[in-house]
């Protein structure tokens, strides 16, 4: 499975570069071979499908082959996640819990006194 | 029944309102949070078994003397008549707002969980795409942003996984980096998001009752200290305080969002690290206590039935 994530990932990252689209076929020329073995082009229609039921690809059926475009841009998907991650804080969507929230720079200064302070104490 | 009914009310309002508060305000739990979090979690099962209990009790009194055989008989005359069988309004009333409060604190739950679930599968798809495996650590992914962020994500049907910003790897040293990735695996390895889940549920199915939210804002605490537990064992106090300050105190972590009592946890976590834990005699005494709050209630509504064979 995890390699089929890495799959995923080359495959979003060809077609986020190619915003015009591009066939299952461009993709297995595209991609980087594995072991001097070219990618099986049922192998990329795979991943292409479950990408597009995971809803980060589209499918134009009106050509033939199918052409692939990435429904958003990678820079979309990273505010995406990041929304995700930094309204951790919030009680309704506090889905992810961070290691440490969101500071202040009043608090960030009182932090870096109690490092120093730390610091001091040690040596 | 009704002298069972008051006395589970008297446990109710007790565990709704100042024993919550009294915890929350206490300074004991920062020494002993694993304790703390079974307590947390005896008061929210006895207070929800005490206030349903109630209602039922007084409800069903009419139809027995202990609550199995009242019920029993309750429900045989309710789908044979197709009617309520008395003539008193207020049992009634107090037998459908029980039910009516179990069925909500449930489909609440099962709600909250199916939401957070496809919440996290999304955000899980996400990061498969945009971070790549940390060659050095396995479950771990390294996502290239600035912003020293590190989190986990439960494993839903799927390995779980510790996400690593760019920006946390080039704040910190090794060892510290360590104690955060420690701090994460502790927070997984003990399912701290099943806990953190329930009472998100249960503060968000009664938003009319704010000890609820406060009870869950104590518990995401006392499961951070758990977590930093388990880092300090494992990598030592003082990587583990400056990785909480370091991260806390680094100003890149993007706008100003997070409440006042958010910031001063920060600071509070970083002077707990070097606090002794509580004896283990109180803590034995204090889970005895969290355990006869659940035996107390359990006892008032089936100990008649019971006592009757």
């Amino acid at each position: 499975m995890a390699a089929l994530g890495e799959l995923e990932r080359s495959v979003m990252d060809q077609l986020w570069s190619t915003p015009a689209g591009l066939t299952a076929y461009d993709l297995v020329d595209l991609l980087p071979a594995d072991a001097g073995k070219r990618l099986a082009p049922t192998t990329v229609l795979t991943v292409l499908s479950r990408l597009e039921k995971k809803g980060f690809v589209t499918r134009e059926r009106s050509t033939r082959p199918h052409r692939y475009t990435a429904v958003a841009s990678r820079a979309d998907h990273s505010a995406e996640l990041m929304r995700d991650v930094l309204d951790g804080a919030d009680d309704r969507v506090a889905v992810l819990e961070r290691f440490v929230g969101q500071v202040s720079p009043a608090e960030a200064d009182a932090l870096r006194e109690l490092l120093l302070g730390r610091a001091r104490d040690a040596s | 029944m009704l002298l069972a009914s008051a006395l589970l009310a008297a446990l109710a309002v007790l565990l709704a309102v100042p024993v919550p508060i009294l915890l929350d305000r206490a300074a004991w739990p920062r020494r002993a949070p694993a304790t703390a979090l079974v307590l947390w979690q005896a008061i929210a099962l006895s207070g929800g078994l005490s206030m349903v209990g109630a209602l039922a009790t007084f409800g069903l009194a009419p139809f027995g003397d202990d609550l199995v055989h009242a019920a029993g008989l309750f429900l045989v005359v309710v789908s044979t008549e197709k009617t309520v069988p008395t003539s008193d309004v207020w049992p009634t009333l107090a037998v459908g707002a029980a039910a009516l409060l179990v069925a909500h604190l449930v489909l609440n739950l099962a709600l909250t969980i199916v939401v957070s679930v496809r919440e996290r599968r999304r955000h899980r798809d996400l990061v498969t795409l945009l971070s790549s495996p940390d060659p050095g650590r396995p479950g771990t992914r390294l996502l290239d942003d600035p912003a020293p962020l590190a989190y986990c994500l439960p494993g839903v049907g799927s390995l779980p996984m510790t996400v690593l910003s760019q920006g946390l790897v080039e704040l910190l040293s090794d060892d510290e980096l360590g104690a955060v990735v420690a701090h994460e695996r502790a927070h997984l390895a003990q399912r701290h998001a099943l806990m953190t889940t329930a009472f998100r549920a249960w503060s968000l199915s009664l938003p009319w009752f704010p000890i609820a939210s406060r009870a869950r804002a104590s518990v995401a605490r006392l499961v951070e200290y758990l977590a930093d537990d388990r880092a300090r064992a494992s990598h030592g106090a003082e990587p583990l305080a400056r990785a909480i300050a370091l991260v806390g105190g680094s100003e890149s972590t993007g706008p100003m969002e997070a409440g006042a009592a958010d910031r001063s946890a920060i600071l509070d976590r970083v002077r707990r690290v070097g606090l002794a834990p509580l004896p283990g005699a109180a803590r034995v005494l204090i889970t005895v206590g969290a355990v006869a709050l659940v035996v107390v209630p359990t006892v008032l509504l089936l100990g008649p039935a019971l006592l009757d064979g």
